[in-house]
């Protein structure tokens, strides 16, 4: 009997999958295991799938998603650290009928970009806030972050996070579902298929907000892993952000059309 | 229409952007220049033409806001004072990377630090010579009248969509809060939506399917391309120092001692040239009208044409006068003059510093 060659296999009617045309075919510059390709890829899939890439301006951040813009493939602006929302705030109040969101992760979005998170928040922009809270900066190289946990260990914090020393971490996700001009707020993970698909759910619900004119910012925070900067391998990393991260950072809808939960 | 008014300085900036066809406006306030935010709120442009106007939570939001629409194709526009300015340097830094247009003004106060609310000229430095990290440069246009508070806001916008880069209008306390008659501009309407995608094929609007993505970032991690990108980046601004260098000369066709300022400096020297005249002494005035680009090529060729020596006179300790120093290159005798901290100098004080630094010095 012949042998099954990989030619007999790649045949167009037994394709099952494949990737969003709103991926470039550029290689993630993310570590292996890391959640952002996920987050990036199932972000792309809801723009495609709502047919909205001709309308949507994405805005990528300071931090490892600073380069999201070679993998997006729609039309991109890269802020300064932590400026994400107020250039999205610009792009959205002149072209209002326009799809504007942000990519951001914890240290851009909960520390040097706090100001401009809670006040696009507060004002209400409408556009969508894409958050990945992996608890550390990881491009930098694994210093502390305003969503480290106490007690965790990274270069700034190498003894661990001392809370009365270095503060606490910063719950930027509850601190903006309290204000009147966030319209859709939820914490989701993308570490297992299960949660993907929720995460993916929660971003269409999200884009469809901002479609549909719903009024106020929609939300996203995605707890994530970062094995590298937490020194494990990918599988545990996502066992430990299973029993540290999700109790501190829970996992779920906060607010939804408009009303906390 | 064209129409003659009274105004303000800061109130005609503002009248001048909803004129100009501006997009938006986005700002904070800080004194002296608070009324260019309060006109355009009072006077509604969002009704009037569409533009929009929004009061952010810091001059850093605000510049960023900037970043963001500029990136997107619209003609956008914030100003603030000093402290405000330094806030919005990161932002600047960033336009200038990803070459975008923008128009900014700075309504310049005593410094350093929180300084005093007074009428200063301070920041040429800042202006001309970065205040932002890294090798950039913008267009510095520096107004001495009311008047051209409101024409510098057409020809900046200009200027900042021909060559893709910031534009900034640098006041003073003076110039801001003077009331002097103005003749505004006719209004030119805003672009349409299918006008922006037309002409400015870099603007992040959407991908239209069938063409490549857009992007607006000023970052390259391959040196080598961001070595590239400075150099284009200094070929801009060659060509911006040989096309776009404006002045006016005031009496210096017969002059010997030439005022070099801008500003309300320069409103100040006009009127020294008159009472030097006036006792004999046969003075110029050197005005700046673009401060980046540094008119040093005219500078130096009146040099060798009888002149005994340059007065800089600016509200600072002595920052324009190094670009003078450069330009006449050792020819001719250069002095400074200045009050600063937020005091204003009299023509007078002028005239004398004349007489004693470069007549009798």
């Amino acid at each position: 009997m012949a042998e099954i060659t990989l030619e007999d296999i790649i045949k167009p009617e037994n394709l099952v999958y494949t990737k969003t045309k709103l991926m470039t075919d550029k290689v993630l510059s993310y570590c292996p295991g890391c959640g952002h390709g996920t987050a990036h890829r199932i972000t792309m899939e809801v723009i495609e799938e709502l047919g909205l890439e001709e309308q949507t301006i994405g805005v990528a951040p300071v931090g490892c998603s600073v380069l999201a813009y070679e993998f997006m493939n729609i039309d991109m602006q890269q802020a300064a650290h932590g400026r994400a929302p107020a250039v999205a705030t610009g792009i959205k109040r002149v072209w209002p009928k326009k799809i504007v969101f942000t990519y951001q992760g914890d240290g851009d979005l909960a520390a040097i970009g706090t100001n401009e998170t809670i006040h696009a928040c507060n004002r209400g922009e409408n556009i969508v806030i894409i958050f990945i809270n992996n608890g550390i900066y990881g491009m930098t190289g694994g210093q502390m972050a305003p969503t480290t946990l106490p007690g965790m260990k990274s270069s700034t914090s190498p003894f661990g996070r001392d809370v009365q020393t270095m503060g606490n971490p910063l719950k930027a996700t509850e601190l903006v579902a309290q204000l009147p001009g966030t319209y859709f707020v939820t914490r989701q993970s993308v570490h297992t298929p299960g949660n993907v698909r929720k995460t993916k759910k929660a971003i269409k619900k999200a884009f469809e907000n901002q479609r549909d004119g719903k009024p106020g910012v929609s939300f996203v925070e995605i707890v994530s892993n970062c094995n590298s900067g937490w020194k494990m391998t990918p599988r545990d990393s996502n066992v430990w952000m299973e029993e540290n991260m999700f109790p501190f950072y829970p996992l779920g809808d906060i607010k939804v059309d408009g009303q906390l939960l | 229409m064209s129409e003659l008014k009274l105004m303000k300085g800061n109130e005609a900036l503002a009248e001048a952007a909803i004129r100009a066809g501006a997009d938006a406006y986005f700002g904070y306030p800080i004194t002296p220049q608070s009324e260019v935010i309060e006109y355009l709120m009072a006077e509604k442009p969002f009704d009037r033409t569409g533009m929009v106007v929004l009061q952010a939570e810091s001059e850093i939001a605000a510049i960023n806001m900037v970043y963001g629409a500029a990136g997107a194709g619209k003609k956008v526009m914030t100003s603030s004072s000093s402290p405000g300015i330094s806030l919005k340097q990161e932002g600047i830094s960033y336009i200038a990377g990803a070459e975008l247009p923008c128009l900014y003004a700075n309504v310049v106060r005593g410094g350093p630090g929180l300084g005093t609310i007074q009428p200063s000229q301070a920041d040429y430095f800042q202006s001309t010579k970065g205040g932002g990290h890294g090798d950039y440069r913008q267009i510095v246009l520096a107004p001495a009248s009311v008047q051209e508070m409101a024409d510098f806001v057409r020809d900046g916008f200009d200027l900042a969509f021909k060559y893709r880069i910031p534009v900034l209008i640098l006041s003073d306390g003076v110039i801001g809060q003077m009331m002097e008659k103005v003749d505004l501009f006719d209004p030119i309407p805003r672009l349409t939506d299918d006008e922006i995608n037309e002409k400015y094929p870099w603007a992040t609007t959407g991908k239209k399917s069938g063409t490549e993505r857009r992007i607006i970032t000023s970052l390259d991690l391959d040196s080598h391309k961001m070595e590239e990108h400075n150099h284009k980046l200094q070929a801009k601004y060659k060509e911006i120092t040989e096309k776009e260098v404006r002045y006016e000369l005031i009496d210096c066709d017969d002059a010997e001692y030439i005022f070099v300022a801008y500003g309300s400096s320069a409103r100040i020297a006009q009127k020294a040239v008159k009472l030097a005249r006036a006792k004999g002494i046969k003075a110029g005035l050197f005005r700046l009208i673009t401060l980046f680009p540094f008119p040093s090529v005219k500078m130096f060729e009146m040099c060798g044409k009888g002149i005994k020596g340059f007065l800089a006179v600016e509200m600072s300790a002595g920052q324009m006068v190094e670009d003078v120093r450069l330009a006449v290159k050792g020819c001719s005798k250069v002095e400074h003059y200045g009050r600063y901290g937020g005091i204003v100098h009299t023509p007078e004080e002028v005239l004398e510093a004349l007489e004693q630094k470069i007549i009798g010095g």
